[in-house]
């Protein structure tokens, strides 16, 4: 079985029963999608295949066998960050972070799909992704935003959170 | 490089079948073969080892995927995913939009969900209601070789059977009325399905009641009174507890849906 990850093609020696999400972590040490259940209650896993969002740890990798998949590894890079990224670095959408990758995959898909800034669309397109720290309104918040085209200046974000705090008295 | 998954399933032999013939062949009697259709379910019943098979069958690749619609009579092949029959009329189109999000409708199969068996802690097979509702056959492979008969009597024995495509006659007007989810990956607790025939003929059946889907013949006979109807329909099951609600919750919850979809399809011309 071949199976292209990122635009770089991986011949795979697992059993082609193993869960996607196995392969990906185990066997290629992709780790951009999270074991968070292992039964596709969380969301955590999901990842691009063929451009649709697959929970990985419910495809037998045979059922991906020859496809492109694209993980959060392949969104963007720390120096180029994807728009949804982007909008999630800028809205504070992550906090501990294991949902995120999952989350902006389910999240690119539903842009590419042409997905409107509506909440409810957005909520039913992720609606199978669990954020452990609730923190569903910034995500949201940033996918409608990307949504919507906006673009953010994150050195700016950056420096706006560090100089409250500094300018607070912290030492 | 190891995973416990894999330790799992080394000693599985993997059926791959690229047509339904072959399906049908590798499927043989159905002994000791896993059938796999999305994977929804049993993936991670194999992951975590409560399955064990000596074969697993993989109709991915099988040419069993697929909707026709000959003059309204609808076949849909075993391995069509849900999302294929979110657009479908009620109750069927409706009940498949709530099941599951939209990465399990991608890949969760009609087949694999009428043939669920019983859940850990909750009853799975949401579209055994529709189905039921439209007095759908399903054509199935196994012992015997290929047959066709109704879905009430296919549920009995799905679990020795390769079920290979269901059909229905597009109903007059259809509706479909369900508890909420808590979320999307939770099993739906309670639904009704009604259809009206072309003749005028109810028929109605519930999830979500017991451990597989149910005809509810005695609010079939009172259809004429939605309310009636309702309180008849408690006569046709047996509830149970489980992790979703109680018993005494469904016996409540039952008559109202029950009314909501005869209601709706006396709005429907």
């Amino acid at each position: 079985m071949n199976i292209v990850v990122n635009g770089t093609a991986h011949a795979i020696e697992s059993g082609p029963l193993t869960p996607l999400l196995d392969v990906l972590r185990e066997e290629l040490e992709i780790t951009g999608p999270k074991a968070g259940c292992h039964q596709g209650g969380c969301g955590a896993c999901t990842v691009l295949v063929d451009g649709e969002p697959r929970r990985s740890c419910l495809l037998p990798v045979a059922y991906a066998d020859g496809a492109e998949i694209t993980t959060v590894e392949g969104l963007g890079t720390p120096e180029s960050l994807a728009p949804i990224q982007q909008a999630f670095v800028h809205h504070y959408a992550a906090q501990c972070g294991f949902c995120t990758s999952g989350m902006l995959l389910a999240a690119q898909a539903y842009l590419d799909g042409g997905g409107t800034d509506d909440p409810e669309a957005i909520q039913e397109a992720l609606g199978g992704h669990v954020c452990r720290c609730t923190g569903y309104a910034k995500i949201v918040d940033a996918v409608a935003a990307a949504a919507r085209g906006e673009s953010f200046d994150l050195t700016q974000t950056a420096v706006g959170k560090y100089t409250t705090v500094t300018t607070g008295g912290a030492t | 490089m190891a995973t416990a998954s894999l330790a799992g399933t080394a000693a599985t032999e993997v059926l791959r079948p690229t047509s339904e013939a072959e399906a049908v062949e590798a499927f043989g009697d159905g002994d000791g073969v896993l059938v796999v259709g999305g994977g929804t379910i049993v993936v991670p019943d194999l992951t975590y080892r409560r399955l064990r098979p000596a074969k697993a069958l993989l109709l991915k690749d099988a040419g069993l995927s697929g909707i026709e619609n000959e003059g309204g009579r609808v076949t849909i092949g075993a391995a069509t995913p849900l999302a294929a029959l979110v657009d479908l009329p009620a109750p069927i189109g409706p009940c498949a939009a709530n099941i599951g999000d939209r990465e399990i409708r991608g890949v969760a199969t009609v087949g694999g969900n009428l043939c669920a068996g019983e859940g850990y802690e909750a009853p799975r097979g949401d579209l055994q209601g529709p189905f039921l509702a439209v007095g759908a056959t399903v054509r199935s492979a196994g012992a015997g070789g290929i047959e066709e008969e109704p879905l009430e009597s296919f549920l009995e024995r799905r679990r020795s059977r390769l079920a290979l495509s269901i059909s229905f006659q597009t109903p007059a007007a259809g509706a479909f009325a369900a508890l909420d989810r808590p979320h999307t990956h939770d099993y739906t607790a309670l639904a009704v399905s009604g259809a009206r025939g072309a003749d005028g003929t109810i028929r109605l059946a519930a999830t979500g009641v017991g451990w597989w889907g149910v005809r509810l013949p005695s609010a079939e006979a009172a259809a004429d009174d939605p309310e009636a109807a309702g309180r008849a329909a408690l006569e046709d099951v047996d509830p149970q507890d489980d992790a979703l609600a109680s018993a005494w919750y469904r016996r409540k919850v039952l008559p109202v849906l029950v009314r909501t979809v005869l209601t709706e399809l006396e709005g429907v011309a």
